[in-house]
């Protein structure tokens, strides 16, 4: 359901004065060194994306205390639920810059994301983007959105990259390779960006069919069977967490364990997918932004995490949250107040290479991108994640091929 | 493509359309008798979906033997709320009506939201990964043993409905109303008890589709959807169009999303939809009806 | 123009006229008392009554249960988008090339459903199985980006473009106010017409109207095809508003439910009934809000809980609707229809 919007009563007319009457009272307050910054964290709480927007809150409940003990300045976050839909979420924008956000991070999705950064462009509040690949989102001139996260080709770029760099550390190759993949945003635009990336690569393997699957499926046994038919030696997807599983599970009851399962997307490396196939989830090859378990950040976050969230995976919602929060907190050090200009130039002359993610650090380019992300090739092994790649952030060697499903306890 | 994947696709789609079958039999049911527009159908099948899962996880009992005490479940539920909250609705216009059910829904799936949050949940029996091969076929043994429990329902639904006094006193309402009424039948007990046993089916149903998908809230108005459909197709009022309305949709979303791409099988669904209420709106089997 | 005024408000008594330039008089000075935040809610509101006006036509008036009406406002969404960002075709001339679309496809829904007896549920069900045909078939459709969904260029603040819709919200807000106005009276003017009777004779007994001579397969479907067309404008209004569209969320059955809501609440069939629902239903789920705030509670979903509820016990305890009961607790006659 979506939701409507709120009628004007007296609290919020009072509330609204207070505030404005506040900061013209008293301006300095506002860019007093000491005073926390408003930060508003925009995710989708309620509705279809719940689970992944609860999982992004575990990376903003573990922040604050980081970025404490890295010497950075207290945040104050206040929260917002999108509510997996458009309007709720342009209206909660609204609301917590009218409660005071001075910064917005959000939304993992990227219709409302747009929505989120046209509300932040007309009041000049900057908005970091944690996690939301539509290309489209940092090509329409916007000055006070960022994103640090890569954007769809460079996704694939990076898959492609990796999965030639894995290639040569496992000395094999697959020939044929069927391509599945959820027919909603994400997937469509990751589709339309392997007919333009891929090319660039010279990839050593050919993509004999393509299948694509409704997001709503509750049963993918026929795109299981045709991807079966395809007779290729691995399985290359794109998928969110509950189609993951429903694959894995038709692959093992059509019994056909495919080479590799090389995944460009989300699903296949989550908590769930681990503990509910349990055995039967080992193999898989996650080609994802991801955090550098070799960096010093990562670790502290891990443990952090490990503390708050037993039984949980560092993974990238936790990661890409956090470091939103990183670059915010960075930001406002950096800028001395809390002035939305001086944040925003703040935030352009970012450069933090003692992050979590993998890659040289985060910066961002002109258009507010940062295009210098890179991706992680890591492997489900024992209910864990390895990486394999790149091997800087390496600290595992590959399976491969995937042990067949029928042999497997 | 070689012939055995369009043969196992076929199977597969078979054995799932006879436990949509026996959902939208419920509806069935429920419409055809107390002509009740249940828009609520498919969020009372993930209530018994989740009833199926929280008494697995509590004690592993497997849902085929969970399905008779999740029907009783659902029979009170569906007793209760046609005489407590839909009876006085009957006269109402239909927008009301429907109306009213929609509100239910979002309750439902608003109230699963919260106690169970917004992951998939699943039923890991142990035969879970399980398929017989019989030659070139492989058959998902899960849905086998939900298509036969589906069957035996549904059996027995029809043997109540045509040898109890109470099933004919029940068809009886459903054919002529007022001469119930005349006859002395106790109307409004019965259209409850209707409700009830409609409900009863899709909690059997429910506990068998947690052996073939995993439950999440959202999952009720697609199946709510899908119910309606098959309903149509198959013919209202009638029991038998009701399983093979919803074999046959199963049938076709499977072959449809093989041969074409598997993303739009759904418009199928709705092309078949459309035509049946065009050309034939008492649906396959069903009586030209009032 | 007096004549006009004249033919408007006979009939409606002083009170009437009197409360409603009352409410258009609030509105239109809101956006200079309250704040940003509350623009954009009242602009959802409004958006709202719009569509809810515009359905209102074919239940209220003509008693034909659309419940996917959300495949207007998708054509008139993607049509008008489309021609922006391909040819730099400005919203107004794309409403005006989407109106006849929309309308062509509120013209063969109808023809089929009226001509094959297709009424009531099945009808219904019939706009559903439409609606969602358009989803799944755009969220195919390359040519405008299938699922991964049409960005528009992006608006900038600096001035207000009203011809291509692009500026601040306060113009929307006005935009969207403004086609409020023009629905309202346009319905009023359509109920006191031939065609308004024909309908409310249809509405009342289809068999007793077509015994009485009235074409209703014409009537009816005029009603579908005004509803579409100005249906569609929302559409237009949703794609330069939120400058993004997916099939997914356009097309989507919880956009048609929503459409509904809001009249049936207020009052089907009624003048001010989808308008007064829009608000009393945002009011509910304000209300909710500050309480859950108040008690410091985050449950996500338990504003959706509350609203059903609330629903189930307006439709029970107030079947017609609020208007007709608020209108007699006003003392507003507002004729039957």
């Amino acid at each position: 359901m979506t939701r409507i919007g709120k009628l004007p009563n007296r609290r919020h007319l009072l509330a609204g004065a207070a505030a404005t009457a506040a900061s013209l009272a008293a301006p300095a307050i506002g860019r007093a060194q000491g005073a926390p910054l408003k930060v508003g964290v925009l995710l989708p709480r309620s509705g279809f994306e719940a689970g992944i927007g609860q999982d992004c809150q575990r990376g903003v409940d573990i922040a604050p205390a980081i970025l404490k003990s890295l010497g950075l300045p207290d945040l104050t976050i206040m929260n917002g639920d999108t509510e997996s839909n458009v309007d709720a979420a342009r209206e909660h924008a609204e609301k917590l810059i009218g409660d005071g956000a001075q910064l917005l991070i959000g939304a993992f999705d990227s219709g409302q994301t747009t929505a989120i950064a046209q509300v932040a462009e007309q009041k000049g509040i900057p908005l970091i983007i944690n996690i939301g690949a539509a290309p489209e989102i940092t090509e329409q001139g916007y000055k006070f959105v960022f994103r640090n996260f890569p954007t769809a080709p460079m996704l694939l770029g990076s898959a492609f990259a990796n999965q030639l760099e894995l290639f040569g550390i496992v000395g094999a190759t697959p020939k044929t390779v069927v391509y599945m993949h959820v027919n909603d945003t994400f997937g469509t635009a990751m589709s339309k960006g392997i007919s333009i990336v891929m090319p660039k690569f010279n990839m050593p393997y050919k993509i004999v069919d393509e299948i694509a699957y409704d997001p709503a499926a509750r049963d993918l046994s026929v795109e299981v069977a045709k991807a079966k038919a395809a007779n290729a030696d691995a399985l290359l997807v794109v998928s969110r967490l509950n189609d993951a599983m429903l694959i894995t599970r038709e692959l093992v009851k059509q019994r056909w364990t495919p080479q590799a399962i090389m995944s460009m997307g989300p699903g296949w490396y989550e908590d769930q997918y681990l503990k509910t196939l349990g055995k039967l989830s080992d193999g898989p090859i996650s080609f994802d932004p991801f955090q550098d378990p070799n960096k010093k950040l990562s670790k502290v976050l891990e443990a952090a995490l490990a503390k708050a969230y037993p039984g949980i995976n560092l993974s990238t919602n936790h990661v890409y949250t956090f470091e939103a929060l990183l670059v915010a907190a960075d930001a406002y050090k950096r800028a001395g107040s809390a002035d939305p200009k001086a944040l925003v130039d703040a935030i352009r002359t970012t450069n933090i290479t003692d992050n979590v993610s993998i890659g040289p650090g985060i910066q961002f380019n002109a258009k507010g991108q940062n295009d210098k992300l890179k991706e992680g090739t890591i492997q489900n092994r024992g209910g864990k994640l390895v990486t394999l790649a790149p091997k800087d952030a390496a600290n595992a060697k590959p399976e491969w091929p995937m042990t067949p499903y029928q042999s497997r306890a | 493509m070689p012939f055995d994947v369009y043969l196992n696709v076929a199977v597969g789609g078979v054995l799932t359309g006879l436990v949509y079958g026996l959902m939208a039999l419920g509806l069935s049911v429920i419409f055809g008798v107390v002509r009740v527009v249940n828009f609520a159908h498919g969020e009372m099948m993930s209530i018994a979906m989740y009833l199926a899962v929280v008494l697995f996880a509590a004690f592993h009992l497997d849902p085929l033997i969970m399905m008779v005490p999740i029907a009783a479940v659902l029979f009170v539920f569906g007793y209760a709320l046609q005489s407590g909250l839909i009876n006085p609705f009957i006269t109402r216009p239909e927008h009301s009506q429907f109306l009213l059910l929609v509100a239910l829904a979002i309750v439902i799936v608003n109230v699963l939201l919260i106690i169970f949050g917004p992951d998939a949940r699943t039923v890991q029996t142990a035969y879970a990964y399980d398929s017989y091969q019989l030659g070139p076929l492989i058959v998902d043994a899960a849905k086998v043993y939900a298509a036969t429990a589906a069957l035996l329902f549904a059996a027995l639904l029809f043997a109540f409905f045509r040898f109890t006094l109470v099933g004919k006193a029940i068809r009886a309402c459903a054919d002529n109303y007022t001469g119930a009424l005349v006859v002395g039948l106790n109307v409004n007990r019965l259209y409850a008890l209707t409700f009830g046993i409609g409900a009863a089916c899709v909690g059997a149903a429910g506990a068998m589709m947690t052996l073939i998908v995993d439950v999440t809230p959202m999952l009720g108005p697609s199946y709510t959807l899908l119910a309606f459909v098959i309903v149509i197709t198959g013919g209202l009022g009638s029991m038998p169009g009701a399983l093979l309305g919803g074999l046959l949709i199963g049938l076709t979303e499977a072959l449809a999303g093989l041969i074409f791409t598997p993303s739009a099988k759904s418009m199928f669904a709705f092309a078949i939809l459309v035509l049946v209420l065009l050309f034939r709106p008492q649906g396959l089997l069903g009586r030209k009806a009032a | 123009m007096a004549a006009l005024i004249e033919r408007l408000t006979d009939d409606g008594s002083r009170r009437t006229m009197i409360w409603a330039a009352v409410l258009v008089a609030a509105l239109v000075i809101a956006p200079w008392v309250v704040n940003d935040y509350l623009v954009t809610v009242l602009i959802v509101i409004l958006y709202l009554a719009y569509t809810g006006q515009a359905w209102n036509i074919m239940m209220g008036f003509a008693g034909q249960l659309s419940l996917g009406h959300a495949i207007y406002v998708g054509l008139g969404a993607y049509i008008a988008a489309f021609l922006f960002t391909r040819f730099g075709v400005g919203p107004w001339v794309g409403f005006l090339a989407a109106m006849p679309v929309a309308a062509a496809c509120g013209a063969i829904i109808g023809f089929l459903a009226f001509r094959f007896g297709v009424t009531g549920v099945y009808f219904a069900i019939l706009t559903i199985a439409f609606a969602e045909f358009a989803r799944i078939g755009f969220d195919h459709l390359d040519i405008v980006n299938a699922a991964a969904g049409l960005f528009l260029p992006v608006a900038q603040y600096s001035h207000n473009d009203l011809w291509r819709l692009r500026g601040d919200p306060t113009m929307f807000y006005y935009v969207i106010l403004a086609a409020t106005v023009v629905v309202f009276i346009l319905c009023r003017v359509l109920i006191r017409s031939r065609i308004g009777y024909f309908w409310l004779a249809i509405r009342e007994d289809e068999e007793a109207a077509r015994a009485a001579g009235v074409d209703t397969f014409r009537c009816k479907l005029y009603a579908v095809m005004i509803s579409a067309a100005i249906t569609s404008f929302a559409g237009v209004f949703y794609a330069f508003f939120y400058n993004n569209l997916f099939p997914e969320q356009v097309f989507n059955i919880s956009q048609s439910i929503q459409i509904i809501l809001g009249p049936i609440i207020g009052g089907v069939g009624t003048l001010f009934g989808p308008i007064l629902g829009a608000f009393v239903l945002t009011g509910l789920a304000e209300s909710l809000n500050s309480a859950l705030t108040a008690l410091g509670l985050d449950l996500p979903g338990a504003e959706q809980v509350f609203y059903g509820v609330c629903l189930l016990f307006v439709v029970a305890a107030l079947p017609e609707g609020i208007w007709p009961w608020l209108a007699r607790r006003l003392g507003i006659a507002e004729r039957a229809g």
